[in-house]
């Protein structure tokens, strides 16, 4: 089956068509709602604006689905990025105000340091019950979903826990070449991701395992290291962004810190075009869905509907991206389209 | 079944020689474990071992126990159902919003527990006939029922209808203690579960399809129909759990019962329901809800402790009962 | 195909028995692109064990589920009792009185056996389930069957043997006028077979027709009045089984293709097998109920065939050999090293290859690239943190493409788009990559066009010359002769004859299958 398509067609069929246009839309809302809505302006070297604060609040969420993106590309799920995003933050932010001089470099830096650390063994700690206790991904990420607040809370013993850390805050609110230190960051790992799973050969053997696992078995893959190894790397992810979040306020509530940011996660991976059936996975994608999250929560308020239905719309966007991708609707969208070919195939078929 | 081929053994006999079958082996663990707690609160603490305590354990979790019984069916299909949770929310705020319009509380009721059908069959028919998975369809519930609650009203409303109210703080006495009515619906709903999943076409259909899809296609059952109303069934007792809950706080606040889903779902797993499908029973998910419910109970009698513990405790709970299934049933392949 | 009309005419009229309760006339199913089925009919006679035979791929298992309401129909009539029906579903095949019993056990292990046996259909008192009629109910079947089975215990708890049974206790309990039997037999052993047997034939002289599929000969020769054989989703030929003689059918199933193929004359070229150290040398290596120990010695530069029905145990023989299933007794010696493999990876580490019958389930990734389906194995065994460098990937991918003509010649298309020779010449190049000493072949010319299939067996003969121990499998006899320098044949899950290949006669090896060369058969496993 050879493949000679006109560029236009082969961009049609572009699997990052459909996301781009979506946030292209939201952008068109906005402009419509507020003329002004794209503009940026320089105030004291750094950039302000809509879009700057749509790219840096972006940033936690497409820091966990980056990791969340290689999990369910292992046909797997991790319901415990929040939970874990919560634990880094309480990590780091009682390693600052245990530490002998708070506002120190160095203090947040080790902080930092320990709390990435630890998230990466709760990250293999799931990845040791998927691959080796041999639980589904889903039961088995849901158990640090549901302890980990409660060792985040054990951590911070309880407490709203305030941090006065300047380097700390720069994670979030900080500026490198104009631009917010937290998108730069976020982007540092996408790089990361990148490099990773496309200059190794983590990406293939990766999807290789999400399409077929039997085929990839016999082939010699080392499944049990691979899917060890993106669990862990969804924990690292976790941690960076709970880190984040915690700069943004300067504190840690391991109550609210990170709350339902799996399920974003979990959209932004899913509006990328990757397939919650595993398989092939695509982190530009994945920024792309980490934007338009990020852009929908702005665009409500802006044309003047409560911020607090933001929920309201993302549901509505898991089910129009899900039935996008379900073949179901898929099939039954083709065959009102045309409706005429099928008795012809039937015809042929006879013949 | 093993006294079968003794006959005329005395009852004491019979007594001593049963064993129960290795299928409620789970449930048996979790009772077991629910009458050490009690015995270990008992010892330690002054008026622990009040008879009261366990009465209001079931006050306290009958929104919980009702949750927990939808969330069976959901579950024992090899489902989850991540919505409940907001579900509540949704049910608090639409029979608040609904009386303060000066809605009779009975149309209000009804209005809460449509909305909870309904939910429940539109989560039901995207995961059956467009294939979406349950935990992604049911997140999309998640969302949908939280953000309708949010365009009702972002701030709390308390509710002051008079039957609510005087249904709210409705008991049954005996003797000295007493039960509420919401603990006695929680009661009936456990009943009516357990009955369906026992002894009707339907919840032995249920059964099936947690122990094989395709096999229970290939039998010739009715999958779509159960599949669908496994959800529809967890919609309704969402919303009926979510009367139960306005009742306990009487008043409508979209965010009331964060993270309930995850209650109910560690209830569920704890009373020794299988996550994958196919073994459990409603008796053990309130088994189940009241062991948590315990755990906060011994936690505030210490009063050393603070209540996180008791997410990490239902974390290691829910590890542990999570590694013996998972060794179980590989043993038996 | 007139020859065909004649003889299912006379075949009808032999039985005497009137009207077909079912006829299946002209049936086509096709999956995507893939012909499953072609113009077969069918017919089942009341009170007649009716064997459906062929290899796999034939369409056994498509006809069946055509008949079940799994599968829908593309072109063809089913007539039940002279009337046409359409089954859209299980349950409106059951409504027709159509009761199947699969290969693998089609109940629920988490209820227990009266439950399993009367699900959807229990007695119900006042709405409600009644237990107790129910285990009696049960019972009862279960008695009538002759099976000692409590019927509240739970199914998952019992053998795989007594399920199967129970399953069928289920598929007789409905007063089913059509009961088909996939593959019953394969996990059975020889009393339980009996067993089965006795219900069978309890059942047909009541008046049911049976549909039985098995891969042991001697079964459809102890209880199949007629059968139907299929190859490549057409039909064969349909014959009464008395008169139709073990080595007939043995030909018939797995007889000359039509097409002409080049002749690859490659007997004598090479060294005789016994010289020399063994590659690799298999002592009684078996598994529970896959295969009997089994020894098995391989040269350099020899190409050993596996010939044997389906089922007979070679595909069994060369998983076990890769590591994709571990032995249960036996070893493998590699180079005069002593080996477990427990996963494919030991093996692989021991320059084992291993292409599998079941291409699409086992062997390819249909989303990824051919490149990337190409140097899956050896990347695997490189590990992910050692990529293999661009310009080797380019030169490898480019170098298979060449050699062993894959079309499109572009590295970059998606696996699941190529013919399935195309992909099967991809998989090769997957194992040819890595550069094996041994490449076990299970079936790699099924379902693929005539040109690709002459040059993988080319490619095969080449890779031999040059010095690889190959382990080739074929349902097809003749290319298996063809190919091959020694011959081993397998039947009953064992190795029954091995010899060199030289002037061997397909009639002769026909009959080592077909068992009539031996004195004494044990059926069963």
């Amino acid at each position: 089956m050879p493949e000679t398509l006109s560029p236009a067609r082969r961009a049609l069929r572009h699997p990052l068509l459909w996301p781009v246009l979506a946030l292209a839309v939201l952008l068109v809302v906005n402009v419509i709602a507020t003329p002004t809505f794209l503009n940026i302006r320089i105030q004291d070297g750094h950039l302000y604006g809509n879009l700057v604060d749509i790219v840096r609040n972006s940033a936690p969420v497409l820091l966990i689905a980056l990791g969340m993106t290689l999990v369910i590309a292992t046909r797997g799920i991790d319901l415990s990025v929040g939970a874990i995003a919560a634990i880094a933050a309480a990590v780091a932010c009682t390693r600052i105000v245990a530490a002998g001089d708070e506002a120190a470099l160095s203090t947040a830096v080790m902080a930092v340091t320990y709390a990435v650390v630890v998230c990466v063994l709760l990250g293999a700690w799931n990845g040791f019950l998927v691959s080796v206790a041999g639980i589904q991904p889903i039961i088995a990420t849901l158990i640090l979903m549901v302890a980990g607040r409660g060792i985040s809370m054990a951590i911070t013993d309880g407490q709203i826990t305030t941090v006065n850390n300047p380097y700390f805050s720069d994670l979030a609110s900080g500026y490198v070449l104009t631009l917010p230190v937290a998108f730069i960051l976020a982007l540092a790992v996408f790089a990361l991701t990148a490099l990773l799973t496309r200059r190794t050969a983590l990406g293939m053997l990766i999807e290789a395992v999400g399409i077929n696992p039997e085929a990839s078995r016999l082939a010699g893959v080392r499944a049990r290291t691979i899917i060890w190894t993106v669990y862990a790397f969804s924990g690292f992810c976790a941690g960076v962004a709970g880190l984040v979040i915690a700069a943004n306020t300067n504190s840690v509530n391991a109550n609210s810190l990170g709350l339902w940011i799996e399920l974003d996660a979990i959209l932004a991976v899913v509006i990328g075009g990757t397939s919650l059936a595993g398989g092939r996975f695509s982190l530009t994608g994945t920024l792309v869905g980490a934007l338009f999250i990020a852009t929908l929560a702005r665009t409500i308020p802006n044309i003047g509907i409560p911020s607090e239905a933001n929920y309201l719309f993302k549901a509505v966007v898991v089910i129009a991206v899900c039935l996008l991708q379900s073949p179901r609707a898929r099939a039954l969208l083709r065959v009102r389209r045309r409706g005429p070919v099928v008795p012809v195939l039937a015809k042929g078929t006879a013949a | 079944m093993s006294t079968a081929t003794v006959p005329a053994d005395s009852l004491w006999d019979r007594v001593r020689g049963y064993t129960p079958s290795s299928r409620y082996y789970p449930v048996l663990a979790t009772l077991a474990l629910f009458l050490g707690l009690f015995a270990v609160g008992g010892v330690r603490y002054e008026g622990f071992a009040d008879p009261q305590v366990l009465l209001s354990l079931l006050i306290d979790n009958a929104f919980l126990i009702v949750l927990a019984v939808g969330m069976t069916f959901v579950i024992l299909t090899g489902g989850i159902d991540l919505s409940v949770g907001s579900v509540v929310a949704l049910s608090t705020m639409i029979a608040a919003r609904t009386l303060e319009m000066g809605w009779s509380p009975y149309l209000s009721i009804a209005a809460v527990l449509t909305t909870g059908i309904l939910f429940g069959l539109l989560m039901g028919l995207l995961i059956h006939y467009f294939d979406i998975q349950p935990f992604i369809a049911t997140l999309a519930g998640l969302f949908l029922a939280r953000g309708l609650t949010f365009l009702i009203s972002v701030e709390s409303i308390s509710i002051k209808d008079a039957t609510f109210t005087e249904f709210a703080f409705k008991t049954v006495r005996f003797g000295d203690y007493y039960l509420r009515w919401t603990a006695i619906v929680a009661l009936l709903v456990v009943a009516v579960g357990a009955y369906v999943l026992a002894r009707t076409r339907f919840g032995r259909t249920v059964y099936a399809i947690g122990g094989s899809e395709s096999s229970a296609m290939l039998m010739g059952l009715r999958v779509a129909f159960t599949k669908v109303g496994v959800y529809v069934i967890s919609g309704f007792c969402a919303a009926l759990g979510g009367l139960l809950f306005s009742f306990y706080i009487l008043s409508g606040n979209s965010l009331h019962a964060v993270g309930t889903e995850l209650d109910a779902i560690a209830a569920v797993v704890i009373g020794g329901t299988l996550l994958t499908g196919g073994r459990g029973y409603v008796v053990g998910s309130l088994l189940g809800v009241l062991v948590l419910g315990l755990i906060r109970v011994l936690i505030s009698f210490d009063g050393t402790l603070s209540s996180y513990w008791v997410r990490i405790i239902t974390g290691a709970l829910l590890l542990a009962f999570v590694l013996v299934q998972r060794f179980a049933t590989r043993r038996q392949r | 195909m007139t020859q065909m009309d004649v003889q299912t005419t006379e075949a009808g009229v032999a039985s005497g028995r009137g009207r077909p309760v079912i006829e299946m006339r002209d049936i086509s199913i096709t999956f995507g692109a893939v012909r499953a089925l072609s113009e077969v009919s069918v017919r089942l006679y009341p009170g007649e064990v009716h064997a459906l035979m062929g290899e796999n791929g034939a369409g056994k298992s498509t006809l069946i589920k055509a008949l079940t309401g799994v599968y829908s129909i593309d072109a063809g009539q089913v007539l039940v009792e002279g009337e046409e029906h359409e089954f859209h579903s299980p349950a409106a095949s059951q409504a027709a009185g159509i009761s199947t019993v699969y290969q693998e056990v089609n109940l629920v292990p988490n209820l227990t056996v009266a439950e399993n046996m009367l699900l959807g259909r229990e007695p119900r008192r006042f709405g409600s389930i009644n237990v107790r009629a129910m285990n009696r109910q049960a019972r009862e079947t279960l008695e009538r069957l002759g099976l000692d089975v409590d019927p509240a215990s739970l199914l998952g708890e019992h053998p795989i043997a007594i399920q199967q049974l129970v399953a069928i206790a289920r598929a007789v309990d409905v007063d089913a006028r059509v009961l088909i039997l996939d593959e019953p037999t394969s996990s059975l052993d020889a009393d339980e077979v009996e067993k089965l047997f006795e219900v069978m034939r309890r059942l047909r002289d009541q008046g049911v027709a049976i549909v039985f599929v098995s891969h042991f000969l001697d079964q459809i020769y102890e209880i199949a009045d007629r059968m139907t054989i299929l190859r490549n989703g057409r039909l064969v030929e349909e014959r009464m089984v008395a008169e139709t003689s073990q080595l007939e059918l043995v030909k018939l199933m797995i007889g000359r293709e039509l097409e002409s193929l080049d002749r690859l004359d490659r007997q004598g070229t090479r060294m005789a097998s016994g010289d020399g150290e063994p590659v690799l040398r298999a002592v009684g290596i078996g598994r529970k109920g896959c295969l009997e120990a089994t020894d098995l010695t391989l040269y350099e530069g020899e190409v050993i065939g596996l010939a044997g029905l389906l089922g007979s145990g070679r595909t069994e023989l060369a998983r076990l050999l890769f590591g994709a299933d571990t032995c249960d007794t036996g070893e493998i010696t590699v180079r005069s090293e002593r080996r477990r493999f427990r996963s494919p990876r030991h093996a692989i580490d021991r320059n084992i290859a291993f292409s599998s019958e079941d291409r699409k389930a086992e062997g390819v990734v249909g989303d990824l690239t051919v490149a990337d389906n190409m140097l899956l194995a050896l990347q695997a065994s490189r590990g992910w943190l050692r990529p293999i460098p661009q310009s080797v990937r380019t030169e490898l991918v480019e170098r298979y493409i060449g050699a062993l003509d894959i079309r499109p010649a572009d590295p970059t298309a998606l696996m699941r788009n190529l013919s399935g020779g195309n992909q099967q010449k991809v998989l090769l190049a997957r194992w040819l990559i890595t550069e094996p000493e041994v490449l076990i072949l299970d079936e790699p010319t099924r379902g693929i066009d005539v040109g690709a299939k002459a040059q993988i067996q080319a490619q095969v003969a080449e890779l031999a010359d040059q010095g690889m121990a190959v382990v080739f499998i074929s349902a097809e006899l003749e290319e298996v002769l063809r190919l091959s320098d020694r011959l081993v044949v397998m039947r009953d899950r064992r190795k029954i004859d091995e010899r060199v290949n030289a002037d061997v006669a397909v009639a002769d090896v026909l009959e080592t299958i077909a068992g009539e060369s031996r004195v004494e058969e044990a059926p069963g496993a």
